[in-house]
């Protein structure tokens, strides 16, 4: 079992994000993370969905989105040169004997403070999920009362978009045989 | 395009015309009364069901006798959900049906109204798609595109709720400007020509090629080039349950049906096949049994209009997706025309060994057993346009056994969700369907008391079915389990019923009983002469077997045989 990344957009609809959600469910694949938001295109929202499958539970989840009407378009991009980013805010306890050295840890991992309690910091990191584990790691003695991520997002680097309309390459793609039904 | 002013009522009905829609089945109820007064003002004729999950099933058999759009009515909350089932079936088994249900009105949504319920929410995993309508200005777009999905790709259930408000309310109706447009539709494309290159190289290659023909062959029209693919490379065909009639049984190349149930031959001939052709089937469970062992020594094609099916159960060596009849159009030009005479008396051999084992071939010991009911009701009805209906159970499999069908779309069962209390219903939407066709319900005492209700809806609206039960005095085919890995012990499948024949005359409908072999034909030729709907009650064997039986999971080819008192082979 690894990490599928998929970016997903699918119409701006009530309902959608529980027919992506449901089908995960239903054809048996745990979601390991989903976000969701508006995307370049009025209209559509983007998901970025991270599935744990194998390669061809990959192909299959790939399929069955394209079954959702709803769905416009499913890109798989793992292993892709993709900029991943995941957001997190982390309530630490803090007194003044540990309030410089968690703001110590939080210039080394790059991350911003942005509230400031007698007893409390709250921390703001924006990275990778691996960097924002690492810096939960550190935090923990110190005493984590709260944290909240929003999910991972994803972007191919370069010019290479996800795109959300049916392009020439994607027509070209079906006369390959990368082919779909509904 | 002139633009008028109509209610929602009005527009679903105005669009369901338009669609070519004539027949619906349906109950009536206060969330969906706008759409039914307004019903009385279009050409369209309601069958008033007894159940509403009658009504899904009659749209189904309507949809499979004619490969068009069955739509079935009901009202909001528990007429609703009484459709799950219904819904459920034809997504199993890619039955193109829309189920339009009324809803509280739109302001009450969420408040747990009287007969208020979430039923795009609870058939959401049972529907190919379905539809929250709460204004009369999306009617026309969801029902054009309703019918659209239903009918196109894989076909299956489509479900569209509208409320009250939106059926009473009006707005200006403009058919062209509701036409499909969603940014995602998508149809099948065409595979490459390299893929269809490939694809015949390995059949070239083969020398113990089987077709593995599913419902996929009638959804697309492929019989003719099944037919043409079968024979331009001599190559035997073996057909899923719901694939019976994709080639017709008497053709020399039919092998019959595979499976659990399938006859020996046909899953021995799998199990040594060095390539196996799947045409629009899915690898189901009941036809493969292990996969870890499944057609061992076989390459595999395998053409499905539905992407997510490729992979899914068995590892192909070619996955094409596309519309069979397209692929196959493409694929055949490039086959070989071969004898693969070897190949074919190679299965013959088994064949005749199996032969021996036949019910048929068994001497009279004053039993009636089902098989050959259901057999003679075949030599009776052999060359009439007859429409067959099964339930599930017992005697489903020895219909696909015994009962030879030559043309598509003359067997109706429910094979995917193994719904029992299909067949009544289905064979009602049947007869509605194709009412010149001769059409027959068999049906088990259990599956039959499930929906027998609606005789009376077969009784009201003069559709003359000729319901054949398969009586047995027990849930068969779960009794048959308990044999088999329960040791008999038969818990809960024993099973009284009420006398058929008195039953059936309370409906008004003509019924004998038949319980010796000498009855049969005649029972069967005075049902076929009644004008009528008519119950034959065969009271059969009671702890009769079906055979072979590959049990779940085992391997293909470890199939329980027949005992026969004549021929006992090493193999036992």
């Amino acid at each position: 079992m690894n990490l599928y990344t998929f970016a997903i957009y699918v119409e701006d609809r009530p309902g959608v994000l529980n027919r992506v959600a449901s089908l995960f469910r239903r054809r048996g694949f745990n979601i390991h993370s989903l976000a969701v938001g508006h995307s370049e295109v009025p209209g559509l929202s983007r998901m970025t969905a991270v599935i744990e499958t194998d390669e061809g539970g990959a192909r299959r989840a790939q399929a069955h989105l394209y079954k959702i009407i709803n769905v416009v378009r499913v890109e798989d991009i793992t292993g892709r040169p993709v900029i991943m980013r995941d957001l997190a805010l982390i309530k630490v306890a803090a007194d003044q004997t540990t309030r410089t050295c968690l703001m110590q840890l939080t210039q080394v991992f790059n991350a911003r403070i942005v509230d400031v309690a007698p007893d409390s910091l709250v921390l703001e990191i924006c990275g990778s999920e691996a960097r924002i584990d690492g810096l939960l790691e550190v935090l923990r003695p110190y005493g984590v009362i709260e944290m909240v991520r929003a999910g991972r997002i994803a972007m191919e680097r370069g010019s290479g978009a996800a795109e959300a309309t049916v392009s020439p390459e994607r027509a070209a793609a079906v006369e390959e045989g990368i082919s779909y039904s509904v | 395009m002139t633009q008028t002013k109509m209610t929602g009522a009005q527009i679903l009905w105005e669009c369901l015309v338009r669609e070519g829609v004539t027949e619906v089945f349906g109950y009536p109820g206060g969330a969906i009364l706008p759409a039914y007064d307004a019903l009385l003002d279009f050409p369209i004729r309601h069958t008033l069901v007894r159940h509403e999950q009658g009504a899904t099933h009659m749209a189904d058999g309507y949809a499979r006798a004619t490969g068009r759009v069955g739509v079935a009515i009901a009202t909001s909350g528990p007429g609703a959900t009484n459709m799950v089932t219904g819904l459920a079936t034809a997504m199993l088994d890619s039955s193109p049906i829309v189920c339009i249900t009324g809803q509280v009105g739109s302001r009450l949504i969420g408040s747990d109204a009287f007969q208020e319920i979430d039923i795009t929410g609870i058939t959401l995993p049972v529907t190919k798609h379905n539809y929250l309508v709460t204004r009369p200005d999306d009617v026309a777009g969801v029902v054009r595109e309703a019918f659209l999905v239903a009918s196109s790709g894989r076909p299956g259930p489509v479900l569209i709720d509208i409320t009250k408000d939106a059926q009473q309310a009006s707005c200006t109706f403009d058919w062209d400007a509701a036409a499909p447009t969603r940014p995602g539709w998508r149809h099948a494309g065409r595979p490459a020509q390299a893929e269809l290159a490939h694809a015949a190289a390995l059949v070239n290659a083969a020398e113990r090629p089987v077709i593995l023909a599913g419902h996929g062959v009638l959804i697309s029209g492929a019989v003719d080039a099944l037919r043409t693919l079968a024979e331009r490379g001599d190559i035997p065909v073996a057909v899923t349950l719901l694939g019976i009639g994709g080639l017709p049984a008497s053709h020399p190349l039919n092998l019959g049906m595979m499976g659990m149930h399938g006859e020996s031959w046909v899953n021995q001939a799998i199990q040594e096949a060095d390539l196996l052709i799947a045409c629009g089937m899915r690898f189901d469970d009941r036809v493969t049994g292990n996969l870890k062992t499944y057609a061992p020594h076989a390459r595999k094609i395998h053409i499905d209009i539905d992407a997510a099916e490729i992979n899914k159960n068995v590892r192909v060596d070619a996955g094409i997706v596309g519309d069979l009849r397209e692929v196959l159009d493409r694929l055949t030009p490039a086959v070989a025309a071969a004898q693969r005479t070897g190949w074919r008396e190679q299965i013959a051999r088994q064949r005749g060994d199996a032969a021996v084992r036949d019910i048929q071939q068994l001497p009279d010991d004053g039993h009636l057993y089902a098989a050959h009911a259901i057999n003679d009701l075949w030599r009776m009805t052999r060359g009439a346009d007859t429409i067959v209906v099964t339930d599930v159970g017992q005697h489903q499999m020895w219909e696909a056994q015994y009962y030879h069908h030559e043309s598509p779309r003359s067997l109706i069962t429910s094979g995917g969700l193994g719904t029992m209390g299909f067949a009544v219903p289905a064979a009602i939407g049947a007869k509605r369907a194709r009412p010149e066709a001769e059409v027959w319900a068999i049906v088990g005492d259990g599956g039959f008391q499930m929906t027998m209700c609606e005789l009376a809806t077969a009784v009201q609206e003069d559709l003359a079915i000729k319901v054949a039960i398969i009586n047995n005095g027990f849930l068969g085919m779960v009794r048959q389990w308990q044999e088999f890995f329960y040791e008999r012990r038969y818990a809960a499948t024993p099973l009284s019923g009420p006398d058929f024949v008195k039953l059936a005359e309370a409906f008004g409908i003509r019924a004998a009983a038949v319980s010796t072999r000498a009855q049969v034909l005649p029972a069967i030729a005075d049902a076929r002469a009644h004008e009528g709907p008519v119950v034959i009650d065969f009271r059969v064997e009671q702890e009769d077997t079906v055979y072979p039986m590959v049990p779940a999971g085992a391997d293909l080819h470890a199939m329980i045989r027949r005992p026969s008192p004549i021929v006992e082979t090493a193999a036992d």
